[in-house]
Formats: C-alpha cells, structure tokens, sequence
C-alpha cells in the first residue's frame, strides 16, 4: 500500500497491464505528452508501437480500435474528454457493442474506450457530460466508474483484461485525489459493488464522482444520528444488482447520487430495479439526486447551481427518513 | 501491361461467375419473398471483389459495406453459410443474427459487411494496424462506396494511415449510386484525387475490367505489403440493380434512365473478361465446365439454405459478450 493520486494509480494499472501482455496496446489524441499525467512515461517505456498518439480524429480512432481488437490486439483507446466518445459514437455505438452479437459470436473485442467526465472545472458544456447512461444503454458495451484511486487501478487492470469493449470514465478533476493504493498487481472484479460505509437507516448509492460528497455526507449526518450505508457500484454494465439490492433489504430506503441528467440515468435504472424488488420492504419512495436536464454551464455559481453536492445528497437522505412521518 | 496466370485468370472468372449467379438466385427468391429483410445485390460490380481479393489471402483482412455478398465470396466466405444466413437461419455464418447487412467470417479475415455506410473504413484501418505490429505482411482492404466516400471518416483513414504507414488498401467502388443519388449530384470532383493531398496514390481502375481491377490492386497490395503505406483506389463501375431489391415497392419515380442501365450491361464485366479468356487460350467448353460447377455450388447453397432449421429463439439472448 502507498498513497497514491488517482492519476498516478490508472498509470501503473495501464503499465502493469502493458507489461503483462505485449498485445496490449494504446492509442489516443496526446497520450505520449499525457495531458492529465495517466498516460505519462508510457510511451519511452513501450515504444512508438505500442504507445502512439493519433491526430484528432475520434471516427478512425474507435473503429480503429475495433479493427485491431478484431485482429487480436488488447486496445486502450484514449479518448481524453468524454463528450468526444460522441465524436466517435458509430464505431462504439454500432460497431464494437454490436459486432460480436451480430457475427454469433465470432469475435472478442477487448478494448477499453477511457475518458474523463463530469463537471466542476468551468470546463463548459462540450467538456463536462456524464455520458454513462448513454453508454449503459448500449447493451454490448460494459460501463466502469471508479470512485477512488485504488479502485481505479484495480478497475481498469479488470477493464484491460475483459474480453469486452469497456467505457472506462474516471471523474474529471478528482485525478489529484488521494488514497491508499495496492502495490503491485490488483484486479477488482467487474460486477461488484463496494460498501464504502456501513450503516443502517438509508442506502446511499453514489457512482463515480459521487462517491466523496456521499462519505462526506453520510459523516455528516452520523451527528445528527442518522446512519448511511454508502454504496459504490464501481460498474454499472455489469451492475451488481444483488448486491444493491442486500443492503436495501437492510435499511428499507434508497437514494442513488449520480452526476449523469435526471431523465434515463443510471440513477433511474438504479431505482427502478431497486423499486421492483423491495417494493414491500421500502420505506419510502427512492430518492435520485442527479443533475437537472440542463446542459452543463460554465460560470462558477451556474455550475455549482446543478451539481448534486454533499448538501443536496444529505437533503434526500433527510426526506427519506421524513417520509410519512407527521408534520 | 501484367496480366495475371492462365489460372489466376480463370479464378477470376470463376469467382464473378459464382457472385454472379448467387446474387441474381438472391434477385429471384427475394421477389418469391423468401427472405426476412433486404437485399443490395452486388450485380455488375463482380470485377472489383475478385479483382481485389485475388491478391489477398485467409490471413489479410477485409472490411467490407451494406452491398457485401460478392466480397464475402471473394474472400472466400462459403456460400451455403452465406444464403443461410440471408435467409435468418441456425446454420447462416452469423447464426441468422446478423443478416445480409453482416455477413462475417473472421477465420477467413473477413470483418463484416457493415450496415453503416463508411462504417468498415476505420475497422479496417484498425486491422491495418494491427497487421503492421504483427510484421506478418499482412493487409487490410476496406471496400466502400462513392457514397461511402463522402463520409468524414475516409479523411481520417488516409491521413492516419498516410502518418503511420499503414498496409492499407481503400477500395471505393464507384458504382454511380449513392443509394438513389447519382454520384455526380452529391460528389465533387474525383474521389481518387481525394488521395493526393495526403501524399498517398490515388489510382482510377476500370470497374469492369476484372484484369485491370486486379492489375491496379496488384500494385497497391504490394505496396501496403512492402510497409510503403495506404493507397486509395477507385473503382468506376455500375450498379445493373437497385440500390436494394425493393425499391420498386416504394420508389414513385425511376432516378435513371434505363438506355443509361441498359449501356451497362453491354459491358458487362463477365462477358468481358470470358472473351477475353477466349483470346487467351481457355475454350468455351472449359468455361462451359466453370459455368456447370458455379451453378452446382449455387443449387447446394440454395437448397441446404431453404432446408435449415430457424435458430432457437433462446439464441437471441446470446453473445452480447464474451
């Protein structure tokens, strides 16, 4: 264990893979300068084979991935900021989540398409969607979203490795957050959420960029005698519906804090299955604490106006304790 | 001028006969309506595909478009697999999930027909890629349209592919059509010359003419091989059939003119080639031979195709992943 930026911890995770299959490989718009430190040393380390930027031009770069995982390379395609999987949304959208599927199976597709996404950099509209849900609802596309620095190593070495084509999006700006991190190789298995806090009034599931407010909010409402189970789902293709699902059989109450818009997020899906099997235990309604269906805006107090924080996630766990009480 | 081996010659024939007669089978059993979805048959473009694969093997990849049947069978897809999978059954290729529109077979370097137009260009570029680490001398051929052209996607494969030197050859089959566009309505200037800016060879080769198709694509498959990079190569031909069996259905005016089809057809690029053939030495009871066998393959693929079991319903809940 070493404590170690999050940054710092996708970088030895993508070394250690790239050390461990010479077939791995990575590609991406300035990966051999490294804009956010991820990619940084890769390229003198592996070689101009291995590690190569491209030009900015995301259509080639996904179906490209496509083709060379098809021909049977591991492909980590770069894809900086998340709103440029867009750019490059028919290869991801019609070609990787759909090929083994249409072709019965012939081929494996072992790419991971890595971007940062979210808000709170005054990075404005095109630079700070949580584009999860659009890629959850693929269906041949697994979604990863890690929330700590150990998990981002442990979650992408499982990424490199998956046979599958993997959204892996890592919160932008939390890339300087620390944490203590496994030496060494570490997988965490796709598919398994974590309790990062025990508790037993209210499950709070928190995705991604969610996952500190919700500690801190959960510590904040242990002084008012409230306690929070918090939850991180780390994927949310596979989702770990059982596991969920357990801690809500616990605490009869739910609410899911998620960066995504209100209107078919992962929230939503969250809730819905949740809502189908506990509705008899639930103690209240499920409650989402998302972003409002706005476009994400660039002026400091607009930003801060739609991001769910750790006042607004303990606001829902509140209500949820509130509900059918008496006034 | 390099012309290819008596033999290779008469594989050439060989391979657009057997296009040929698969896909007019296909015309007449999608009129009967046997088949579960649409078809764009590759009619009066069999030059192209076999004047380009004839140059490829199992290992080389291709990418190949919506209108893929005859790059399948160039490739060397099996035909009772391929009607099969058209007709939506168990033992189609793709276990009849995949349709006319995706045909694939990756054991034979065969990366899908593709249902989005331009779609196969950039998967090919990746297969390029891949190709150029393994330093096997293997390639990768994305076939396209002059539709397909005019996507965005075909100025990032020539200029990555131009940066990295990539063994990469793009076919663009100029068959006059953008689905129901003529090509000069919706296309400015040449697509071939879309190459040069790039530094990469930009080359016209008669559509029709499978020795110059194959001639042309001779030079640029060595190319790629020799690790000197892409080339772009146009192929001017025709489109004898509609952009898909059914437009008649749905179509309320022609959008050409039928002496314009009809001026085609006399250069169609089978009668071609077999005079050709006959100047060469091959007799006409040889091709008569060819011509036997090709209809023998067709009838077997035809019958084994009608004849197969619908897959299992539970089928559809399979392979999202590995």
């Amino acid at each position: 264990m070493a404590r170690k930026r999050t940054i710092q911890a996708i970088n030895d995770a993508i070394a250690l893979e790239m050390e461990r299959d010479p077939r791995v490989i990575l590609f991406g718009e300035d990966v051999e300068i490294s804009l956010f430190g991820d990619t940084k040393g890769l390229r003198d380390r592996f070689g101009p084979d291995r590690v190569r930027n491209t030009p900015i031009c995301e259509q080639v770069m996904t179906a490209a991935a496509v083709g060379a995982a098809a021909a049977g390379y591991r492909v980590i395609c770069h894809m900086m900021y998340g709103n440029f999987l867009y750019t490059g949304f028919d290869a991801i959208a019609n070609q990787a989540a759909k090929l083994r599927y249409m072709t019965n199976g012939q081929v494996k597709l072992p790419i991971v398409f890595m971007a940062v996404i979210g808000a709170g950099r005054s990075a404005a509209a095109q630079h700070s969607d949580s584009m999860h849900p659009t890629m959850m609802n693929l269906g041949g596309i697994k979604v990863v979203m890690p929330g700590s620095p150990a998990d981002a190593k442990g979650l992408l070495a499982a990424s490199v490795r998956d046979d599958n084509p993997v959204v892996f999006l890592q919160a932008a700006g939390r890339g300087g957050e620390s944490g203590e991190v496994p030496d060494g190789e570490y997988v965490v298995p796709l598919g398994v959420a974590e309790i990062k806090k025990p508790g037993t009034d209210v499950t709070l599931v928190a995705i991604g960029s969610m996952v500190r407010p919700a500690l801190r909010a959960a510590a904040d409402l242990d002084g008012e005698g409230i306690s929070v189970e918090v939850v991180d789902p780390r994927s949310l293709v596979p989702l770990d519906e059982e596991g969920i699902v357990a801690s809500v059989r616990r605490t009869g109450r739910m609410v899911v804090a998620d960066e995504a818009r209100r209107t078919c997020g992962a929230a939503s899906e969250i809730s819905a299955r949740v809502s189908e099997s506990c509705f008899g235990i639930l103690k209240a309604p499920v409650e989402r604490v998302t972003v409002a269906d706005v476009a994400i805006p660039y002026s400091p107090p607009l930003e801060k106006a739609v991001l769910p924080d750790e006042g607004r996630i303990a606001e829902a766990v509140r209500r949820t304790l509130r509900w059918g009480a008496r006034p | 001028m390099e012309i290819p081996d008596r033999e290779a010659a008469l594989r050439l024939y060989r391979g657009m006969a057997l296009i040929r007669a698969m896909e007019e089978r296909l015309g007449v059993v999608q009129k009967g309506g046997d088949l579960p979805g649409p078809v764009h048959l590759y009619v009066g473009q069999e030059a192209v595909a076999m004047g380009v694969c004839a140059h490829l093997d199992d290992s080389d990849w291709i990418a190949s478009t919506h209108r893929g049947h005859g790059h399948f069978l160039a490739k060397g897809g099996d035909p009772g697999a391929m009607v099969a999978e058209i007709y939506g059954r168990a033992t189609g290729i793709c276990g009849g999930k995949g349709g006319s529109m995706h045909v694939a077979d990756f054991k034979r370097g065969i990366l899908g027909a593709n249902g989005i137009v331009g779609g196969g260009i950039g998967i090919a570029v990746g297969a390029a890629l891949a190709a150029q680490l393994d330093r096997k001398g293997r390639v990768a051929v994305a076939f396209f349209g002059d539709g397909g052209a005019n996507q965005g996607v075909v100025m990032e494969a020539l200029n990555l592919g131009a940066i990295w030197k990539l063994p990469l050859v793009l076919v663009c089959e100029n068959n006059g059509f953008s689905e129901f566009s003529p090509t000069a309505t919706v296309t400015a200037g040449s697509i071939a010359e879309r190459a040069h800016p790039f530094g990469v060879p930009g080359v016209i080769a008669d559509g029709n003419d499978v020795v110059d198709v194959w001639r042309v694509a001779k030079a640029a498959v060595e190319r790629a091989r020799k690790g000197e990079g892409p080339t772009l190569v146009e192929a001017r031909t025709y489109r004898t059939r509609g952009h898909v069996e059914t437009e008649v259905t749905f179509l309320s005016t022609s959008y050409r003119e039928e002496s314009e089809v009809e001026a085609w057809k006399a250069r169609d690029p089978i009668v071609a080639h077999r005079a050709w053939l006959l100047t060469q030495g091959a007799t006409a009871a040889g091709l008569a031979g060819v011509d036997r066998d090709v209809a023998t393959i067709v009838e077997a693929a035809y019958a084994s195709a009608a004849a197969a079991p619908w897959p299992e319903a539970s089928a559809a809940f399979e392979h999202m992943f590995a």
